[in-house]
Order: structure tokens, then C-alpha cells, then sequence
């Protein structure tokens, strides 16, 4: 088995007129914590919806556990999207049954045991839940796998700052450590010391990938800091209004 | 325990530098058990790589020793631990004379003063 888990080589994705990526070139190993950072619109949740099949490249290459995007694919990774996409008449309960029989790694005590902490109540319908709550939910499906790749795009940003820590923890305790977990944000400062890489991505091209302690280490500055001087000149460069 | 963590260093180096500081305090006393990684990385809410490389620097200046069957330990050696002790006093008196330097103090002036302290105590 080798090291690699993603590889891409020159993807490029448009919608007609628009490029969201132009060219990323990436490799991403297992057992690793990796950032995908960059603002709205540089293309994160495009990447992450080409590595899940829902998208098509315009060009360029994919290559997940070492086999283009397909069946193996989907079935080594964890996806959880960056909206909801349940039945509101639906509980957690029978969210779990739906995960049991689509995904043979899918760990339902686990997933009852990730609600006790979280303080979800598994029989509740959906639609009487609050929108933290069904994100916490959402999560809990996603991690409740035994998966080699976990691709969250945006999981903590729509709960409040305490139960940010709380998700952050819950990742970190009950990711496959073979496995890798590719988190997309613009709230860097919070997920910063979970992370052992940052990916920078602007206008659909990817512009520093590194880990973060290399990146404290030479630059003397937080990935957050950095992020910010990065994505303000960008600001100011187009600033004739 | 409670991690501070500051935004300007890389986070291995201040978890090290914090777990020293228990292991020189006695939280973790001389042949005791550390706890494993990921215990570690969950309390201090950092990736278990992370907390892996503080580890290993660690083992690397001595406090802490691997071991096989049991774990990872600290040191029964006390000398190691007393350097580590010594090393950071120093930091702390670098740290201490700048700062009265800053005030316009001497190191003669700020060493009389520290001595009239200890003796009001």
C-alpha cells in the first residue's frame, strides 16, 4: 500500500465561462490532518466534490488509494457535504440504518456513543432539531465510519464557538488513524492546532501546501496570520473601485 | 492541565516545552507513566502528530524514555531532570534581568533588590 492517498495531476473544473480550478496539482498522504483553506470562491468545495464523484473534471487527473474516482473510491471515502441533504421526517436513528446498509464500514454503536457526547438525542425528528444540532448529526454519520478518507467540508461553521471545540475533539478522537481527513474552512485560527497541513487555494490554483509547523517555523506567524496577510494584499491589489 | 499555546512558535516545540515543566514540577514524577498520544493530543486538543513529535523531542533531551512493553516513562535519572531544571531558572533570570534592564536597573541594582525581597518574605 503506498503512502499516497490523493494524487491530482493538472485538474481543471469550468463552468462555462467560469474556471473554478485551474490546474491543481496535489498528493496528500495517509494519516494526515489536512486544511483545505482559501476564501469563498477559490474552489475548495469544487475539489472536494470531484474526489467524491459529484462532479466531473473538465481535464486532469484523480487518483484516490491509487484508482481513478469510482466504486473503490466512494467506498474508502467519508463525505460530508457542505449542506443538508436528509428528509427532515427522519430521525437520527433511521439515518443510521440508512448509513448501515449503504456502507459496510459504517459503525453504529459508535455512532450512538458519538450522540451521548454530543448531546444528541438519536430518536428526535430532523425538523425538530436546531441547525447546530443536525450538523452535529451529519457529522456523527460521517465519522461513524471506518473510512480512509474524510472529506468535511465546512463541519463547524454553523455551530457556536464551544461546541466548535467539542466537533474538533470528536474528529480527532474517532478519525481511522491510517486514515486521512481533508477538512475545507475559512475559520482557520480555530482549527489550526488540529492540523498537521495547510493547503492555500486562491482562484482555483493551489498556492502553498505545506505542513503548519514549517510554516511557523519559517515564517514566525500562525497559518491564520499568514492566511490573512496572503488574502489581504490580494484585497488591496484589486482595490480600484 | 490547562495548554497555552501562542500563535508565533510551532505547536510541537511549546508542548514540549510544557510537558518539560511538568516532568521538572513533579506532576509526572521520575519513572513514571506518561500518558499515551492520543490521551495527550485529546486534552491539549492538538493533532496526535503533533504531540508525537513533542514526545520524540522529549526522548531526545532525556526526560522521557521508551519503553516496549510499558510505554513511555519519564526518567529515573534525577541529574537529567535537574538540568532541565536549571536550563529553564536560567531562561527565567534572562528574562527577569531584561525586563529590569527595561525599568533602567542595573544587574547589581536588580540583584540587591531580589535579596531585599527574599528577605522581607
Amino acid at each position: 500500500m503506498s503512502d499516497l492517498l490523493i494524487q491530482c495531476r493538472g485538474l481543471c473544473k469550468s463552468y462555462g465561462r467560469k474556471n473554478a480550478l485551474q490546474g491543481v496539482d496535489l498528493q496528500v498522504d495517509r494519516g494526515r490532518i489536512v486544511g483545505l483553506l482559501g476564501p469563498n470562491g477559490s474552489g475548495k468545495t469544487t475539489l472536494i466534490k470531484i474526489f467524491c464523484g459529484l462532479l466531473q473534471p473538465t481535464s486532469g487527473e484523480v487518483l484516490i488509494d491509487g484508482q481513478p474516482i469510482g466504486v473503490h473510491s466512494k467506498s474508502v471515502i467519508s463525505y460530508l457535504p457542505d449542506r443538508m441533504y436528509f428528509a427532515d421526517w427522519m430521525a437520527a436513528t433511521d439515518l443510521f440504518d440508512l448509513f448501515h446498509d449503504f456502507y459496510a464500514d459504517f459503525d453504529r454503536q459508535k455512532a450512538m456513543a458519538m450522540c451521548a457526547s454530543l448531546g444528541v438525542e438519536p430518536r428526535d425528528k430532523m425538523k425538530t432539531m436546531s441547525k447546530g444540532t443536525k450538523e452535529k448529526v451529519q457529522l456523527v454519520l460521517v465519522m461513524a465510519r471506518k473510512a480512509q478518507l474524510y472529506l468535511l467540508d465546512e463541519p463547524i461553521a454553523g455551530v457556536d464557538p464551544a461546541a466548535r471545540d467539542f466537533i474538533l475533539s470528536t474528529i480527532l478522537t474517532n478519525y481511522n488513524e491510517e486514515g486521512t481527513v481533508l477538512i475545507s474552512t475559512h475559520l482557520i485560527s480555530d482549527i489550526e492546532r488540529v492540523l498537521d497541513e495547510a493547503i492555500f487555494l486562491k482562484d482555483g490554483k493551489v498556492i502553498l501546501h505545506n505542513s503548519v509547523d514549517n510554516i511557523r517555523e519559517t515564517q514566525g506567524k500562525s497559518v491564520d496570520a499568514l492566511f490573512r496577510e496572503m488574502f489581504r494584499a490580494q484585497a488591496l491589489e484589486g482595490g480600484s473601485f | 492541565m490547562e495548554w497555552k499555546l501562542s500563535d508565533d512558535r510551532p505547536i510541537w516545540l511549546q508542548l514540549s516545552e510544557q510537558l518539560a515543566r511538568q516532568i521538572v514540577s513533579g506532576v509526572y514524577p521520575p519513572g513514571g507513566k506518561l500518558p499515551s498520544v492520543r490521551e495527550l493530543a485529546a486534552d491539549a486538543g492538538v493533532n496526535p502528530n503533533t504531540m508525537q513529535r513533542a514526545l520524540s523531542q522529549l526522548e531526545s533531551e532525556g526526560l522521557a524514555v521508551s519503553n516496549r512493553t510499558a510505554g513511555r516513562m519519564v526518567t529515573e535519572d534525577a541529574a537529567v531532570i535537574d538540568a532541565a531544571r536549571r536550563k529553564m531558572a536560567r531562561e527565567i533570570i534572562t528574562t527577569f534581568f531584561a525586563a529590569m534592564a527595561d525599568l533602567g536597573l542595573s544587574r547589581e541594582r536588580a540583584i540587591e533588590l531580589l535579596k531585599e525581597e527574599g528577605i522581607h518574605e
